[in-house]
């Protein structure tokens, strides 16, 4: 069997690892010695280049039908938190981004699967963010959100898909994969889309030429073995469609989540998330980008991952709302100067970019 | 910048001592994953897989300073609201509080220079705690205050550290060091030790029998080389002395300090890149500290990965850096800190002042 050392070094040289020799690594490397194997794959895919965007997300709603013990955002029909934002109160907020963010490249909406609304309400909110903002990237929708949207129009995946791109539709954000692994989405996710149906949604967009990211939802009742299988999922999927543009992981935050309520859950610490971040990096050799959501790991932490595998911060974001109400404690607004001058400490070119990890460097004032 | 890399990984490697411009070299390096590792495998040659804590009471005697440091959010007047002074009788009821958890092994004694206390009050009351609890060890009075007392009772620094010796006194703390740096100091802390005070004491206490910390307070206006220059001076003070048995790096915390205005915190990036800095300079120096009260436990389990074995205590009763405004717990448990330095896949050892192991988990 290899030594620790040697399978560090083969991972470092870019070259697939087995679930064993992941696991391996994942037990017993080192962290910063999986953090510079992590690196050094990340400088082969990106170089000094980190990017980040300027973007702002959008939940039209909180009322779910699904309301997974793993969320602290989602609320039952008829509560008194309930809310649903009308189309005028997406114009609303629409036109005041485009007036404090000129740059503005994406608009990223990710919701709850809300009982009150049928599928043309969605088509109409992108049809309208399309209207305000005609060249800028629609990321709207996890494949959660797309199956609940073919149940609710019983029309195919395909279908619904096609509608969302004809009314603007970009491209996917990676959310709702939690883990791939139907006896761990019986317990956190019991009423959402199944694994079969996350990687048949994503796969049926891939095919489409919609992009999509994938993620994990990590830490809560998984196994380590669990983890890394989904992780294993996702190369595969990769490697026949290559429509992942990045990847990103969310620790679990069990504040306020009836699962943490239900099973003692010790929140992740900032070694285990900059471990999960590099032996991703290490895992998904056929992804090109790792980002650090600084959202979720907070900016000093984000900052570090930089370090650990990850070549993206996300974006200056905005009125995010799914995991402050878990406890995140990253402000949702950030200023591209704070994004950039972070990237720069670290020794990086801070690169801004579209939603499809073109540069924009060069093309707007900073 | 690479290849001055690669000569300082083949020194540590090696085992070789890193020059003032190899110190430089690393601060003026982004290569944080790379510094890391480099620090991780000298602690691992110097001090292995135990990762110290104890579990321990803090005792800020009083808060009234002649200081005045402009970086203390602590320090104040006879005459502020806030001011406190502990008699010997209400440190003692504290004690014997604590001493409920049966595991509580250790004391930590720093305070204000008082105005119009004479030194034998200190003196006092460490023989009463000595007397009461003989089995808890005393870690008491930086340089600072040692420095302090030789002032206001006349007499030298051996005669003084022999007497609280002689009442109990068994290890000293590494605080008041800040940056050893006198331009530095007169701008910062004024009225109190010297650089020259501050080593004096320690090379006292140390021929003495008595070991002590050493601290760097950093992140407020001093620059990389001022920096690398302390920890040189440390290493030359361990060279001559073997008195020094844990080093320990304090972020300066701006929060209500007469700096907060103009001075930010440090960034975790920044607090990982010293303490393996100082894990690599710092080459006779068994302990390198994590305190999780500056830098919250998260950070400090992380800076086990970047050469840190030391995770200080349970931490009951800690004033000063609270007064700051750290976002920490007040006190964690053991339990809590054995889990951490477990997360860290090391071995929780805890220990007494003296960095004797007790029991491992």
């Amino acid at each position: 069997m290899d030594t620790i050392e040697a399978l560090l070094q083969k991972a470092a040289a870019g070259k697939r690892l087995s679930f064993e020799e992941a696991l391996r690594l994942y037990d017993e490397a080192p962290l910063l010695s999986l953090g510079q194997a992590a690196r050094s794959v990340k400088m082969k895919k990106s170089g000094k280049k980190v990017f980040y965007n300027i973007n702002r997300h959008i939940n039209l709603s909180n009322t779910c039908t699904a309301l997974c013990p793993l969320c602290a955002f989602s609320v039952e029909k008829g509560a008194k938190a309930g809310y649903l934002l009308s189309r005028a109160q997406v114009e609303e907020f629409l036109a005041k981004t485009k007036k404090e963010a000129p740059n503005l490249t994406e608009i990223h909406i990710v919701s709850s699967l809300c009982p009150d609304v049928d599928f043309s309400y969605y088509l109409d909110i992108v049809r309208c963010v399309r209207e305000f903002f005609p060249n800028i990237a629609i990321q709207a929708f996890t494949p959660v959100e797309i199956v609940h949207f073919a149940k609710i129009s019983h029309l195919p995946y395909q279908e619904v898909l096609q509608k969302l791109k004809e009314a603007g539709l970009t491209a996917l954000p990676g959310g709702g994969a939690e883990i791939l692994d139907d006896e761990v989405r019986a317990i956190i996710c019991p009423d959402k889309a199944s694994s079969q149906q996350w990687i048949e949604v994503v796969k049926t967009a891939h095919a489409m030429k919609i992009p999509t990211n994938a993620s994990i939802l990590y830490g809560h009742i998984e196994t380590k073995e669990q983890r890394l299988k989904h992780l294993f999922t996702l190369r595969k999927i990769q490697d026949e469609t290559h429509g992942f543009c990045s990847f990103l992981s969310f620790p679990f935050l069990p504040q306020n989540t009836p699962l943490a309520k239900k099973y003692s859950i010790t929140p992740l610490s900032a070694w285990e998330n900059l471990r999960l971040i590099a032996i991703s990096r290490l895992i998904l050799d056929n992804f090109e980008h790792i980002k650090a959501f600084w959202i979720m790991l907070g900016t000093d932490i984000a900052q570090v991952a930089l370090h650990f595998g990850a070549d993206d911060l996300d974006g200056t974001v905005g009125e995010e709302k799914i995991m402050h109400a878990a406890g995140a404690s990253g402000n949702s607004l950030m200023s591209r100067q704070k994004l950039r001058q972070m990237i720069k400490l670290s020794g990086f070119e801070p690169t801004e970019r579209d939603s499809f990890y073109q540069s924009l460097e060069g093309k707007n004032s900073h | 910048m690479g290849n001055k890399l690669d000569a300082i990984a083949a020194k540590v490697n090696a085992g070789e001592r890193l020059t003032r411009e190899d110190g430089l070299t690393l601060f003026a390096s982004n290569d944080l994953a790379r510094i890391g590792y480099l620090a991780d495998l000298a602690r691992q040659r110097i001090s292995g897989d135990y990762v110290y804590y104890n579990v321990n009471l803090h005792i800020n005697l009083t808060n009234i300073c002649i200081g005045q440091c402009k970086f203390c959010a602590f320090g104040c007047t006879k005459e502020s609201p806030q001011a406190y002074e502990l008699t010997r009788e209400a440190v003692l009821k504290r004690i014997e509080a604590a001493s409920a958890d049966p595991d509580l092994r250790n004391l930590h004694i720093v305070s204000g220079m008082h105005p119009d206390w004479p030194y034998e009050y200190y003196l006092d009351i460490i023989k009463a705690i000595h007397e009461k609890y003989p089995q808890l060890h005393i870690k008491g009075f930086t340089g600072v205050e040692i420095t302090h007392f030789a002032k206001i009772s006349g007499k030298s620094l051996t005669q003084i550290l022999s007497e609280l010796q002689a009442a109990g006194l068994e290890t000293m703390p590494g605080g008041g060091a800040e940056i050893l740096d006198d331009t530095l100091r007169q701008k910062l802390c004024p009225n109190k030790a010297t650089s020259k005070e501050w080593l004096d004491v320690a090379r006292a206490a140390h021929s003495l029998g008595i070991k002590t910390n050493a601290s760097m307070l950093y992140g407020h206006l001093e620059t990389y080389k001022q920096r690398i220059d302390h920890l040189l001076t440390l290493r030359a003070l361990q060279d001559e002395t073997h008195g020094l048995q844990t080093f320990i790096c304090f972020p300066f915390q701006p929060g209500n300090t007469a700096l907060e205005k103009s001075i930010r915190r440090t960034s975790v990036w920044d607090d990982l890149k010293t303490m393996a800095i100082s894990r690599l300079m710092l080459d006779n120096v068994h302990n390198i500290k994590a305190y999780w009260v500056m830098l919250t436990l998260p950070i400090a389990l992380l800076a086990l990965g970047f050469g840190a074995n030391d995770i200080d205590g349970t931490v009951g009763g800690e004033k000063i850096m609270h007064a700051a405004g750290v976002s920490s717990e007040k006190a964690l448990s053991r339990n809590v800190l054995i889990d951490a330095i477990r997360t860290a896949g090391r071995i929780p050892a805890e220990c007494d002042c003296n960095c004797n192991i007790i029991r491992t988990f």
